[in-house]
């Protein structure tokens, strides 16, 4: 699959035969190229993974992709192996989005100046939730704020996994981590809501964001293909489905995901050039108690508990129904 | 040969960072670094130089940035300080671990706290074992030449490594000195392009940055250990192919007065040339005294030191930063460690001067030497601490 080259932190792969194939528009044709080769040590039901399969599968093979730390990178670069058969980076933890800007600007220049061909090439920066909404925010919205193009993909399942299942900024209000353990003193768990991320890349006014999961992967590989179409940054929010960080069984992922946003607790949405827009919109929502009901994480919860939350997400999903219909009036 | 113009030394190494051609430059604001970034900002705005500059939002982007833009195989610069090294300090150690080639202007400059603008040495030493080429530079020219050395060696294959100049802050990177600035045809000569081993491109498929099990860890530092003495070489070669280029000659240590020197002052950066005047003033009184300018930290130029300090009866450190705590400062640290197989070693003494600014004449290094020779310490000596 791989094979070492002088430098001990490079492997070499070779190009999958698939190559250079046109991506194909979702829903009729499912692009069938792999980006990340199987072999990866993703625990079984990771559906993580399946979110960056289907990110690669949209963009295709012209690509240059630079990675968080985090369990995506861990699982796929064990040296001297890599699953990767696209051009790919791991500097440090906080950093995709800035050693991203890096790689767009040098191969920017290199093309104006005529010492590389004049290909277009797709520049994606990906990282976790951790390495996202908290240690790697600051490099996002410089990112984002500078304007380069971009596609930065947040996959994120709502802890830091990769470390052993802490808490992070986008660990939703309720739920269990090793850092925010629900006790006496905090009956939650979690005893904060989760950052808005998509409303806050849309505050700065880049031209694409969107939220996604791998359940429905015909809207998130539109998406991606929308981000790849925009000129200047587009930050993709995946909900990622971590079954063992979330206690859940193996095989169940997928349906989580489903839940999740059919109870409102993800929506799945997007803005672009300001326009907000719901992408599915359940003619009644599911109670979130369907979606709690089965997970480890969210097992403490009692009835006033689950009640506050499903008051909170009640509102949330009335905020962003009415936001989405002013704009379709507009 | 190129013309001597008054220029203050950070707007001359900005200037021949751009005539390097350079494609991406990436920093963040802080003093004394900025008037290099400055004028880079202004090259590129103006349209003289074709490059992308990145105003990155922290320093730690800023060396994330390098790492993207050196691994797409980009010529690459950036210049920081103090806090601003210690902020990147992270990805200054993966920067040459990944065997990423780019040049680092560091305006020298202390670490807080208390917060200091001002000149010393221990931004630098706090990242000593990062892996990076570092060299230190005593004058303008210095400074000026190094920017397309640094290039020269930081991009040859046979050692793709990060390159640091150490500039002395204020004490060089401010003043105006009359610098010769090389023409186009000169860099061209001198400087070929830029071709990397390995970069990030859909044509050529490779995963940079794996991460290291146990089995493999040590090899991998080893194998950085093994490049960064390898490049001493070529670091010496890009010098002597200078020196054919400009007449100026550089040298891994150079001597300033050394014949039948009893006693030897060695320091690193702009201290050398306030030491050469207190050199010559103790030479007209008669006494056997002269100086080691160690102009290249990393690799260390071993034999070439030992041959230099081998013969003196004693050699006084001027370290320009404290390890607190320490068994001494980190300069007369590694000169001791060098030095202890030698049978006929001299007396080491460490003089730590000139923190945080603190102005150093000829003078003080004259009492510096008296002191040493009196007062015979093992340890460090905190010299001219007041009340
Ligand atoms: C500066 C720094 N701090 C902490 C770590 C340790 N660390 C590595 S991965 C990780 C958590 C990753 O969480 P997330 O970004 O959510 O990705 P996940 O593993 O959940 O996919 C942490 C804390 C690190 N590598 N670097
Ligand atoms: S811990 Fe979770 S996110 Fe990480 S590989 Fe396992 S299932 Fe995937
Ligand atoms: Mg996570």
């Amino acid at each position: 699959m791989a094979s070492a080259v002088s430098d001990v932190s490079i492997t070499e792969t070779k190009m999958a035969e698939t190559e250079k194939k046109k991506v194909i528009k979702p829903l009729k044709n499912f692009p069938m190229e792999e980006y990340i080769n199987s072999g990866h040590r993703a625990c079984q039901g990771c559906a993580e993974v399946l979110a960056v399969r289907h990110v690669l599968k949209a963009i295709g093979p012209d690509v240059v992709m630079a990675m968080a730390t985090g369990c995506m990178e861990i699982i796929s670069s064990p040296y001297p192996y890599t699953s990767w058969t696209v051009p790919w980076i791991h500097i440090a933890f906080e950093n995709a989005a800035a050693v991203a800007s890096g790689i767009e600007a040098g191969l920017k220049a290199l093309k104006r100046k005529k010492r590389i061909p004049d290909k277009e090439i797709t520049i994606l920066a990906m990282g976790g939730d951790g390495g996202t909404t908290d240690i790697g925010f600051q490099a996002l919205s410089g990112m984002m704020e500078r304007g380069h193009k971009i596609i930065y993909v947040c996959v994120d399942n709502e802890a830091y996994m990769n470390t052993g299942i802490q808490r992070s900024s986008s660990t939703p209000f309720g739920a269990t981590t090793t850092t925010s353990p629900a006790g006496r003193v905090a009956p939650a768990g979690q005893m904060t809501w989760k950052k808005d991320m998509v409303a806050i890349a849309a505050a700065h006014g880049i031209p694409y964001t969107a939220t996604a999961c791998p359940t429905f992967y015909n809207d998130l590989q539109k998406k991606i293909l929308k981000a790849k179409e925009v000129d200047g940054p587009s930050y993709i929010h995946i909900l990622s489905v971590c079954p063992t960080g979330w206690r859940v069984p193996l095989h169940k992922a997928i349906e989580y995901g489903q839940l999740a946003v059919d109870t409102g607790v993800f929506p799945l949405y997007e803005v672009e050039n300001g326009v907000w827009k719901l992408n599915r919109k359940p003619k009644e929502l599911k109670p979130v108690v369907e979606y709690f009901k089965g997970q480890g994480r969210y097992r403490h919860l009692d009835d006033t508990l689950t009640a506050e939350i499903q008051d909170k997400i009640t509102a949330r999903w009335n905020r962003l129904v009415k936001m989405c219909e002013a704009d379709k009036e507009d | 040969m190129g013309q001597k113009v008054g220029i203050e030394v950070s707007i001359a190494a900005a200037d021949a960072v751009g005539l390097c051609d350079v494609d991406v430059v990436a920093a963040y604001p802080i003093t004394p670094q900025t008037h290099v970034v400055e004028h880079l900002a202004e090259l590129c705005a103006s349209g003289h130089l074709d490059a992308e500059f990145v105003p990155v939002e922290s320093e730690h982007s800023a060396m994330s940035v390098c790492c993207g833009s050196a691994a797409a195989g980009a010529r690459t610069f950036t210049a920081t300080s103090a806090q601003g090294l210690a902020l990147m300090a992270e990805i200054v150690y993966i920067a040459s671990s990944m065997r990423l080639p780019m040049v680092m202007f560091l305006a020298n400059r202390a670490l807080s706290a208390p917060l200091s603008i001002w000149n010393d040495h221990s931004d630098t030493m706090m990242v000593r074992d990062c892996g990076w080429v570092q060299v230190f530079c005593q004058n303008g020219q210095e400074v000026y030449d190094s920017i397309f050395h640094a290039f020269k060696v930081s991009e040859d294959k046979r050692v793709s490594l990060p390159v640091m100049i150490n500039v002395d802050g204020f004490a060089l990177t401010h003043v105006i000195e009359p610098i010769e600035f090389w023409t186009k045809e000169m860099v061209k000569q001198y400087l070929p392009p830029f071709q990397p081993i390995h970069t990030l491109h859909p044509d050529k498929v490779v995963t940079m940055g794996a991460f290291g099990m146990p089995e493999i860890y040590t090899e991998a530092k080893k194998a950085l250990d093994v490049a960064l003495w390898n490049s001493g070489p070529v670091v010496v070669e890009a010098w002597n192919e200078m020196a054919k280029l400009t007449g100026r000659q550089y040298l891994p240590v150079e001597k300033y007065r050394t014949e039948e020197a009893e006693t030897l002052i060695l320091a690193m950066g702009s201290i050398c040339e306030t030491a050469s005047l207190a050199v010559d003033e103790m030479r007209e009184s008669g006494r056997k005294i002269g100086m080691i300018n160690l102009r290249l930290w990393r690799p260390l130029p071993t034999e070439e030191l030992i041959k230099a300090l081998a013969g003196a009866r004693d050699v006084i450190v001027l370290d320009r930063a404290l390890t607190p705590g320490g068994a001494n400062s980190p300069l007369t640290s590694e000169i001791r460690t060098l030095m202890y197989a030698e049978p006929n070693r001299p007396n080491i003494y460490c003089m730590v001067a000139g923190l945080g600014g603190r102005d150093v004449t000829p003078n003080d290094i004259k009492v510096m030497v008296d002191t040493a020779l009196a007062d015979k310490h093992t340890g460090h000596y905190i010299y001219g601490v007041r009340g």
